[in-house]
C-alpha cells in the first residue's frame, strides 16, 4: 500500500510502501531508491509491519534541500519514527541505507530494537577501493551489482529505454536519485560513521552478498569489530543487490534474525 | 567588437592511438603521458604567444582553470596571468576564471584577483565559473548537488570583500570567516569586471542577468549549435528588461587564418583533427556528474560540451564540416573576416574569444595566423556593434600613471661560487685592496 506522510508542517512530503501488519519494521533503501517491484519488501511484510519510505528527494518524496549530511539524514528517520508511532523498530538498511540505518542506531540507541545492514556503505579502505557508481556508464552498473549480469533480472535492470521521452526520465530519475546520494557518498563513502558506530547497543546483523563487487564483503568486519555483539553473514551468489538477486535467502536470513 | 585571444595550453604530444588506448583526456589520463621537459617548452611557447596577441592589439588576453587535463594545463590560471601581468602592456588580462567554489576560504580568489589587478595596473577581467564536473567534481571532490550553492555562497564572499570599505564577518554555511579585510583591494573600482563563463546552464543565465555580468559561452562547437544557447541567454535578458548589449556576451570561436582558403585546411586541418578527437575524447561518466547540471538544465535539452554526446555529434567530420558547420571559422582573411561578422551578427555578440592555437598547432602557425587576423581582419570587424557602450571591460589606470617594469638583461651580472659567496664581477675584492 502506498501512504503518503507530512512532516514538520509540509517541510518533507513523503512517499511509503506500506506492508503487511505485527513488529514494525523500517526500511532504509539504498543509493538507487526503490524499483517498483521489490517483493523481497512484501515477503518482510508477511511476518512485520514494513515501513519502506522514499527518502526526500526518490520517487515523489520532497524535502531534499533540508538534508546536507548523515546527520541531518538520520535526524529526519528519526522524525518520521516519531510520526509513524513507531519510536523503536526493527531497522533494514542496505548499501547507502546501511550506513544511514547505523547512523540512525548510533545517534539515538533507543530507535532499532535490531538493526540489519545489508551491504552497507560508511566505510573506505585503501586496499579495497570502491568503484565510482557515480561515474560508471548506464551499462557498466550491472555487473558491478549482481552476481550473475546475465540473469534476466540484471539485464532489466541495466536496460537502456530506446524511447527518447523513456530515456529522459530514466536520466532525470537517476540525476535527482544520485544527487541526493552524492551528500552522504561523494566523493568518498565515509562520513566518520567510524567515530560513531560503537554507540549501537541493538543486535546487529552484518549481511552481504558473497560476491559483491561494488562494495566488496571485506567491508563486513569494519562494522563487526566496531559494533558489539554483531554478527556476519553471507549469502552465496549473491551481488551488492543480494535483497533482489537472492530474494528467498535474504528474507530467510533477515526473518530468521529478527525472530530469533 | 573586441577581441580576447584565448590560450588552453594543451598538450601538443599526445599519442597518435591516443583515442583507441585510453578513455579520457580529463581526469585519469595516464601520467607517463606528460613531459615535464616538454612542459617547459609549452608554457614558454604559450606565453609568448599571449605577449605576441598584446603587441598585435587584441583587446584581451583569455586564459583558464582545468586540472587534471592534458588539453587545459593551467590548474592556477593565475600564475600565468601574473606572468602576464608583467610582460604585457596593452591588453586586458581575461582570467575566465577561477572556479571559486574549489578554494577554501574562497577569499584567496578576492585576494589573488586584487594583486592581478593591481600589478597589471587594472587590466583584470575577473572570470568566475562555476567549473566543469570533471573539474570540480571528479578532480576536486565537490559534492555535485552543492556545488552551485557553495558556488553563489563564494561569489557573495568575494564582491563583498571588494567592495566593503571595513572589515566584516561573514557566516555562510561553506564559509565562515571572522575576520574579512581585504587587503591589497583591486584598483577598478568597485571591482574588475565579471565575466561567468558557461557551457549552457540556464541558471547561469539568470545569474548574469540579475548582476550585469558578462555571460561567456564557452563552446566548442562554434556559432551556428551555439546559437541555442545564445538565443536562450538573449531571452532571459529580455524577459528581466535588460538592455541587449552586445558587450555582455562574449562567445568562445576557433578561428584560423591563412593565405588562402586552400592553404588553411593544410595548415590547420590535421591540429583541428587533433583538437576535437584527441583533446575533447573525455570518458562520457566524468562529463556530467548526478546533480551537476539541474534538471532544469537537462530539460532544457542543451547538449554537454563533452563526452558521448558531443563525441557523436562530431563523428566522421571532415574539415569541410567542420568548417560548415561553423565548429572553425578558417580561410583566407576575406572569408574569415566575412563569416565572423555573420557569426557575431547572429549572435548579437560583442566580446568574441578566439581560440587560435589549437590541438598540435606549432607556434610559427600560431604566429601567422595571429599576425593575419590582426592585419587583416580586425579592422574590418571594429565597427560592428559602434554604437553599444563596452560596459564590461578594463577600466586600466592611464598608461602614463603605469609602473613599467625595468628592463630585463639575462646575463648574470656577478659570479656565482661554489662556496655561496658572490662577488661581482670584475670587482674582485683583492684587486681592489691591490690598488
Amino acid at each position: 500500500m502506498k501512504t503518503t506522510k507530512q512532516l514538520l508542517n509540509g517541510k518533507f512530503s513523503i512517499e511509503m510502501w506500506e506492508f503487511g501488519s505485527g513488529d514494525p519494521l523500517l526500511f532504509v533503501h539504498g543509493a538507487g531508491g526503490f524499483f517498483g517491484v521489490d517483493p523481497f519488501l512484501e515477503e518482510l511484510g508477511k511476518t512485520h509491519k514494513v515501513y519502506a519510505p522514499h527518502f526526500p528527494g526518490y520517487g515523489e518524496s520532497t524535502g531534499s534541500e533540508h538534508i546536507d549530511d548523515v546527520i541531518d539524514a538520520a535526524l529526519f528517520y528519526h522524525e518520521l519514527m516519531d510520526e509513524l508511532k513507531i519510536p523503536t523498530a526493527n531497522i533494514v538498511g542496505h548499501s547507502m541505507g546501511g550506513m544511514l540505518a547505523a547512523e540512525i542506531a548510533a545517534l539515538d540507541n533507543s530507535r532499532a530494537k535490531k538493526l540489519v545492514l545489508v551491504a552497507p556503505a560508511g566505510f573506505w579502505l585503501d586496499e579495497y577501493p570502491i568503484p565510482d557508481l557515480f561515474a560508471a556508464k548506464l551499462d557498466e552498473v550491472a555487473p558491478l551489482m549482481f552476481h550473475d549480469p546475465k540473469s534476466p533480472m540484471a539485464q532489466a535492470f541495466g536496460a537502456i529505454p530506446t524511447d527518447f521521452k523513456a530515456l529522459e526520465t530514466m536520466y532525470v530519475e537517476r540525476v535527482k536519485r544520485f544527487s541526493t546520494a552524492s551528500k552522504f557518498l561523494w566523493p568518498i563513502p565515509d562520513r566518520g560513521l567510524k567515530k560513531r558506530a560503537y554507540r549501537i547497543k541493538s543486535p546487529t546483523l552484518v549481511l552481504w552478498g558473497a560476491s559483491d563487487k561494488l562494495i566488496p564483503p571485506v567491508y563486513a568486519k569494519e562494522f563487526t569489530k566496531r559494533i558489539a555483539g554483531a554478527k556476519e553473514q553471507q549469502i552465496a551468489e549473491a551481488g551488492h543487490m543480494l535483497p533482489y538477486e537472492q530474494h528467498d535467502a535474504f528474507c530467510k536470513a533477515v526473518n530468521a534474525f529478527l525472530k530469533g | 567588437m573586441k577581441f580576447t585571444w584565448f590560450h588552453l595550453m594543451p598538450y601538443r604530444y599526445l599519442p597518435e592511438d591516443f583515442k583507441d588506448k585510453y578513455r579520457s583526456v580529463w581526469v585519469d589520463i595516464p601520467q607517463n603521458l606528460y613531459d615535464p621537459k616538454i612542459g617547459h617548452k609549452l608554457y614558454n611557447d604559450y606565453l609568448d604567444q599571449l605577449e605576441f596577441a598584446d603587441q598585435m592589439g587584441y583587446d584581451g588576453l583569455g586564459i583558464n582553470e582545468h586540472h587534471q587535463n592534458a588539453y587545459g594545463m593551467m590548474p592556477s590560471p593565475n600564475i600565468m596571468a601574473a606572468a602576464l601581468a608583467r610582460r604585457t602592456r596593452n591588453a586586458n588580462i581575461v582570467v575566465l576564471g577561477n572556479s571559486i567554489a574549489l578554494y577554501n576560504p574562497p577569499i584567496r580568489v578576492a585576494e589573488e584577483f586584487a594583486m592581478l589587478d593591481v600589478i597589471s595596473g587594472g587590466r583584470l577581467v575577473a572570470g568566475f565559473p562555476v567549473g566543469t564536473s570533471m573539474d570540480t567534481n571528479f578532480c576536486y571532490g565537490e559534492i555535485p548537488a552543492t556545488l552551485r550553492e557553495k558556488y553563489y555562497e563564494a561569489h557573495d564572499l568575494i564582491i563583498k570583500a571588494w567592495k566593503e570599505q571595513e572589515m566584516f564577518s561573514f557566516n555562510g554555511k561553506y564559509t565562515k570567516l571572522r575576520y574579512v579585510n581585504l587587503w591589497p583591494k583591486p584598483i577598478q573600482k568597485p571591482h574588475p569586471p565579471i565575466w561567468i563563463p558557461g557551457g549552457g546552464s540556464v541558471e547561469t543565465w539568470d545569474f548574469c542577468a540579475r548582476n550585469d555580468y558578462n555571460y561567456s559561452f564557452l563552446s566548442y562547437f562554434g556559432y551556428i549549435a551555439g546559437k541555442k544557447v545564445a538565443d536562450g541567454y538573449w531571452d532571459v535578458m529580455a524577459k528581466m528588461g535588460k538592455p541587449l548589449n552586445p558587450y555582455s556576451m562574449g562567445f568562445a570561436q576557433v578561428v584560423a587564418v591563412s593565405e588562402t582558403d586552400e592553404q588553411a585546411e593544410k595548415d590547420y586541418s590535421a591540429h583541428m583533427d587533433y583538437f576535437y578527437n584527441r583533446c575533447l575524447h573525455v570518458y562520457d561518466g566524468f562529463a556530467d556528474a548526478p546533480g551537476y547540471r539541474t534538471v532544469k538544465t537537462i530539460k532544457a535539452g542543451i547538449l554537454g560540451q563533452v563526452g558521448d554526446q558531443a563525441a557523436l555529434r562530431r563523428e566522421g567530420l571532415k574539415w569541410k564540416d567542420f568548417i560548415d558547420q561553423g565548429y572553425v571559422i578558417a580561410g583566407s582573411p576575406k572569408t574569415v573576416r566575412e563569416r565572423l561578422r555573420e557569426a557575431m551578427k547572429s549572435l548579437n555578440c560583442g566580446h568574441l574569444m578566439m581560440l587560435m592555437q589549437l590541438g598540435s598547432m606549432p607556434p610559427e602557425l600560431v604566429t601567422k595566423s595571429t599576425e593575419l587576423f590582426a592585419r587583416e581582419c580586425m579592422p574590418y570587424l571594429r565597427d560592428l556593434w559602434s554604437d553599444h557602450e563596452d560596459k564590461w571591460s578594463a577600466k586600466p589606470m592611464p598608461v602614463s600613471e603605469r609602473a613599467i617594469p625595468a628592463p630585463v638583461d639575462f646575463e648574470l651580472k656577478v659570479t656565482k661560487h661554489t662556496n655561496g659567496h658572490a662577488r661581482p664581477n670584475g670587482t674582485n675584492a683583492e684587486t681592489r685592496s691591490a690598488k
